[in-house]
């Protein structure tokens, strides 16, 4: 059967599934559609996060990041797992304890203030709404290839299944429909490394593989082979290149950490669950799922990378015969060519590719004396590896429409997760909050259901016109989440005297910092030709300690934190009974069972 | 019943203390700052510091949630505020 054929039938079979549940599932009254009852066991929950954890960057983008920055590359799988521990101890179980519905609830009752909740509002739907654009540049490309259509027709069929579930299922729906996804996604990531792992290193382990030998006879090291054949090239070598800078990459880890435990659809997860000490354990069960993928992709990153060099740089590094000849070229490279993701120039027009660094110049003098005249690989998407692999590896056709189908389920599953959490924040903390207490919860229910109604279409507006390429922006909306919710609600939790004006001027500082940062390199709320203004005489990107846009997220919550501490020691303190309440958040004793059960 | 609370969220805060200063070393320790000088050190093929970065780091993070929850369930038994 043909590859497209099977892809169809594959993500078909996938679709049909989850649909099933989210019908099968619907929520029934308010409660149940934010918080699925709070009835949800820990491992399942831990689950379902997982799925709602890894997007398109974790699952698409992240592996061809590694392959490409490989020691560099940590900042991701470190930044994306570490701010579990965050989470775990120092939010998750008083959260629970607390017990509403959503984070500015929280916010809105620890500071006292209505305006606390709001200024929380604008900055959860900032973060939330730049994550799912990234999420719908994820699903406009993926749909557009494997459905053979424009990339803007592929973005439109995405935001309508991102509708049918997310909108009509609610969290309940999402919540088993997330099991599902995650079961698809972790089959598709492992299959293919372990047969690649196999292939190269004889150990179907992908993570033993990684620190594993050559399975070609040679005996060496697959890290030494990898770091020969790049640093033959001219490339950096695999197993030392940084990111930027050592600070850069502290930052950047700090900054996706912090932001991690600061998104609100990953918080709003562990009201879910029964009790104060399923939230701690919930939290290290999604850690479990999410490390299965994160600790396989360091070894499909560098595999990927051997093979792909291995493909083009046949033989031996300057020999005549040393490359593929074009004319022999393998399915996969003319496949992926036709999407634009690939693209090659046969610059000395001897028939086959060079593939080298020509920006190192010791390596271009070499390469002169070869009669290479620049490297020929003129394009190589970072984002296609993960997709290309299996096809690189000669893998069968039904491995790769299970990776289609998994790349899909990352997508979908977070872009729905994070739409639930600005439905709710419209329609409960404004909307019923603030607006219209006494507001039926049958209107409840519809407000939220148009609000992720006007977030998909936001959403997908922005999807047709991205600001970057999906990682990116994914880290943007990071960097937004972590210098503007995680700071205060660590401090609403840890420091009983921390008052309104310390939380509200604390988020506003953390949060402008951060997008004047971003908006000066991307241009204002990321409309192209409107950075100038904000730029300076002789402005340079990264020019503060060379910190990258995607990496500040950091910097913005240490400004978040100070302003707070110093507003507030200017201010009166909280009231009486607000510090009392901070002191019941604190012991596990009388937690409430579900609101609105 | 106000200094047991006391005594139970202070002990609550020495776990959570210790268990971040581990967090911290095996990331950005290990994975980063120190990451040269331990790649001398070998595991398998590749260095420690690279491993620490890509692998290690996040065994250690399971570890060290679970190992939180079953401490912290333990002391909310001791200081007599589980839940039922």
């Amino acid at each position: 059967m043909d590859l497209s054929t099977l892809t169809y039938i594959v993500v078909g079979a996938t679709f049909l599934l989850y649909i099933g549940i989210a019908i099968w599932a619907r929520a029934g009254s308010t409660g149940e559609f934010y918080v699925a009852g709070k009835g949800v066991h820990p491992v399942a929950n831990g689950m379902a996060t997982a799925a709602d954890w890894m997007s398109a960057a974790s699952f698409i983008s992240m592996a061809g990041l590694i392959a490409f920055n490989g020691y560099g590359a940590s900042v991701f799988l470190m930044g994306w797992t570490g701010g579990y521990v965050l989470l775990a101890l120092l939010l998750a179980p008083y959260l629970r304890k607390f017990g509403k519905f959503t984070v500015p609830e929280f916010i809105g009752e620890r500071f006292y203030s209505q305006t606390a909740r709001l200024v929380a509002v604008i900055c959860l739907i900032l973060a939330s709404v730049t994550y799912v654009i990234g999420q719908m540049k994820g699903i406009g490309v993926a749909f557009s290839r494997f459905l053979e259509t424009s990339y803007e027709q592929g973005l439109f069929i995405g935001m309508g299944i991102v509708f049918v579930y997310a909108v009509l299922g609610g969290m309940k729906g999402i919540t088993y429909t997330q099991i599902a996804q995650y079961v698809v996604l972790i089959f598709a990531y492992t299959i293919p490394a372990i047969f690649i792992s196999m292939n190269l290193t004889g150990n179907p382990i992908p993570q033993l593989g990684l620190i594993g030998s050559m399975a070609d006879g040679s005996g060496m090291d697959m890290m030494a082979k990898l770091d020969q054949v790049v640093t033959d090239l001219g490339f950096g070598q695999y197993s030392e290149q940084v990111m930027g800078s050592k600070l850069n990459m502290f930052v950047y880890t700090l900054s996706l950490m912090i932001g991690t435990a600061g998104l609100p659809h990953v918080i709003i997860r562990f009201f879910t669950v029964p009790k104060v000490k399923d939230a701690r354990s919930s939290a290290g069960w999604a850690l479990v799922f999410i490390a299965i993928l994160y600790t396989t992709a360091p070894a499909v990153g560098s595999m990927a990378r051997l093979n792909l060099m291995n493909t083009i740089q046949t033989g031996e590094v300057g020999s005549p015969t040393g490359n593929m000849l074009i004319s022999e070229a393998p399915a996969w490279f003319n496949n992926w060519e036709k999407t634009g993701l690939l693209a090659h120039e046969d610059k000395n027009g001897d028939g086959r590719i060079q593939y080298y660094n020509d920006k190192n110049p010791e390596m271009a003098k070499k390469a002169e004396a070869w009669g290479w005249k620049g490297n020929e690989m003129t394009k190589v998407d970072n984002d296609i590896m993960v997709l290309a692999n299996p096809e690189i590896a000669g893998l069968p056709n039904w491995v790769i429409a299970i990776v289609v189908a998994g790349g899909l389920a990352a997508a979908l599953s977070t872009a729905a997760g994070l739409l639930l959490a600005i439905a709710s924040a419209v329609s409960h903390d404004v909307i019923k909050g603030m607006i219209n207490p006494g507001i039926t919860e049958k209107s409840e229910l519809l407000a939220s259901r148009l609000s992720m109604v006007g977030a998909i279409g936001l959403a997908g507006y922005f999807g047709l016109h991205p600001p970057g390429f999906a990682a990116g922006t994914v880290a943007i909306a990071f960097g937004l989440a972590a210098s503007s919710i995680f700071p205060v609600l660590m401090m609403g939790i840890f420091n009983k005297k921390m008052n309104r004006s310390g939380a509200i001027w604390g988020m506003i500082a953390g949060i402008s910092v951060t997008m004047l940062y971003v908006f000066q390199e991307k241009g204002i709320f990321f409309i192209p030709d409107t950075a100038q203004i904000l730029q300076w005489e002789g402005y340079t990107k990264s020019w503060f300690l060379g910190i990258s846009v995607n990496a500040f997220g950091a910097v913005g919550a240490l400004i978040n934190f100070i302003v707070a501490i110093v507003v507030s020691k200017m201010t009166a303190e909280p009231p009486e009974h607000i510090q009392h309440l901070v002191e019941d958040i604190r012991v596990p004793k009388g937690a409430g069972a579900a609101t609105g059960h | 019943m106000d200094t047991r609370a006391a005594q139970y969220w202070k002990a609550n805060i020495r776990l959570v203390a210790t268990l971040l200063v581990i967090w911290f070393v095996v990331s950005y320790g290990f994975g980063i700052i120190l990451a040269e000088p331990l790649n001398a050190i070998r595991i398998g093929g590749v260095g420690l510091g690279f491993w620490f970065a890509q692998q290690g780091s996040i065994y250690v993070f399971i570890a060290l949630i679970f190992f939180y929850a079953a401490r912290m369930n333990a002391l909310d038994r001791e200081f007599d505020v589980h839940e039922d």
